[in-house]
């Protein structure tokens, strides 16, 4: 119960925290609108398959570049503070979840983004979308542990990176291959439950294991 | 001379795969030829480097449980290993896909760019970038105690990530490579008993082999930070 309330207190100073210092959330928004419009200039109408490609290029990138704050904003100061009021798992939950809506946002605007600047070449829209949520939070999830991680090491936006591109492949693949199911590609029954059901498994084991091994990152 | 059984054990079993490996009989395929004895050392190699890799993955989980940095030594040692037999499978693997695959004066055989995306080719791959972003990360953190357990982290964090991927992608896409339908050489119907004989003493001759260099690089590891203790003293 108390860990409960520790939870919600995390999690409302990072919305509030969010209002406050308005430039960095404007300052992603700015980024992805940035990132489509350079794709937007530099190719026409991509077909279908490349659409689908660079959606989820430009979303891999917005995750990076969203979910580094996170930890990296963390004074060493804040952080000893968060060290004796409440425990690294309601710490590290609380990122996660936080990290998680803030990519289920960010989809969303890039989603429109792309459809403004270059149509929508999917079939099935709601479709699409559910995969893009459900992508989203996998990215979210990932790279706020490798986030954890990075901070404690020197260069740490690029870092983060380097980390994190040979874990995200197989997700990558398996969203990009999900995702031709909403441009109309004819899957063998029963195919796309297995990857949605891949994703989410996939995700409570980033979840579990974030659980298990950030206690051991939290102590400094 | 620290030559005790099992580096005997080693060099025996290694003599025998490079001799046995060579000259022993193998079955006759039209495509293979005799370049299914590359089967000895390409995907031994491999197997080695999936064996260290876990034993590194051990080191790391008894870092994290005691904090001795001994295990922490061990487990980078084990990891540096593991990485150079991956280089070594790249290689071999290479030339074998040379007289397979890809060989440019063949038209019918694949591309090379098309090799790359070989379901097992992109799993090594990720476990090579996994472990070079391992050793760059461990370079980026100058606190001994804070390299050896943010990096522990990172270790049983990727292995774990690594492990699905190896199942999920070959049932992905599409492949040439053999055991599609999950790990080959594990399963006793896919290899000739001929090559069982040399195989698997090959796969235990290699990783003895690895064991052994990162035993000699753990001894020195552990030797320099002792210099190192009493020369701050």
């Amino acid at each position: 119960m108390e860990a409960l309330t520790q939870f919600t207190a995390l999690l409302k100073k990072e919305f509030l925290l969010e209002t406050r210092q308005q430039h960095t959330l404007y300052g992603v928004v700015l980024y992805i609108a940035s990132t489509v419009f350079v794709i937007y200039l530099t190719i026409d109408s991509p077909d279908a398959d490349t659409w689908n490609s660079l959606f989820w290029i430009t979303q891999l990138f917005i995750c990076i570049n969203a979910v580094a704050k996170s930890f990296l904003q963390e004074a060493r100061g804040r952080m000893l503070y968060f060290y004796s009021i409440t425990s690294p798992v309601v710490f590290i939950l609380s990122k996660l979840s936080y990290n998680v809506l803030l990519m289920l946002a960010m989809n969303l605007v890039n989603l429109l983004l792309y459809t403004a600047f270059m149509g929508n070449p999917t079939t099935s829209f709601l479709q699409f979308l559910f995969i893009g949520l459900l992508g989203s939070m996998g990215l979210g999830l990932v790279f706020t542990m490798l986030a954890a991680i990075a901070s404690k090491a020197m260069q740490q936006a690029s870092l983060m990176a380097i980390l994190g591109f040979p874990l995200i492949i197989p997700q990558l693949l398996l969203l990009v291959r999900l995702s031709k199911t909403a441009f109309s590609e004819v899957f063998r029954d029963g195919v796309p439950q297995q990857l949605v059901l891949l994703l989410v498994s996939l995700d409570i084991l980033i979840v579990f294991l974030a659980v298990i091994l950030y206690p051991f990152l939290w102590k400094d | 001379m620290r030559l005790t059984w099992w580096k005997i054990t080693a060099i025996v079993l290694l003599a025998y795969a490079v001799i046995g490996g060579l000259l022993l009989p193998v079955p006759e395929l039209t495509q293979l030829g005799e370049t299914i004895r590359n089967l000895y050392y390409h995907v031994c190699m491999w197997f080695a480097m999936m064996i260290l890799f876990s034993i590194s993955i051990a080191q790391s989980i008894k870092y994290l449980r005691t904090g001795l940095i001994e295990h922490d030594i061990k487990a980078s040692s084990y990891a540096g290993v593991g990485t150079y037999l991956g280089i070594l499978g790249y290689a071999t693997g290479a030339i074998w896909a040379s007289f397979t695959w890809a060989d440019p004066n063949n038209p019918a055989f694949a591309s090379f760019g098309s090799i790359m995306r070989e379901p097992k080719l992109i799993g090594a791959a990720i476990a090579l970038l996994i472990y070079g972003a391992y050793f760059i990360l461990r370079s980026s953190i100058t606190d001994m105690d804070q390299r050896a357990r943010v990096s522990a982290v990172y270790n049983i964090f990727a292995y774990a990530m690594l492990f699905p991927s190896i199942w999920i992608i070959p049932r992905l896409l599409p492949s040439l490579h053999p055991g599609q339908e999950g790990n080959p050489a594990l399963n006793f119907n896919d290899i000739d008993a001929r090559m069982r004989m040399v195989f698997y003493p090959a796969v235990i001759g290699w990783t003895l082999l690895g064991a052994w260099i990162a035993t000699l690089n753990i001894r020195h590891k552990i030797l320099l930070e002792q210099k190192w203790f009493a020369h701050e003293k």
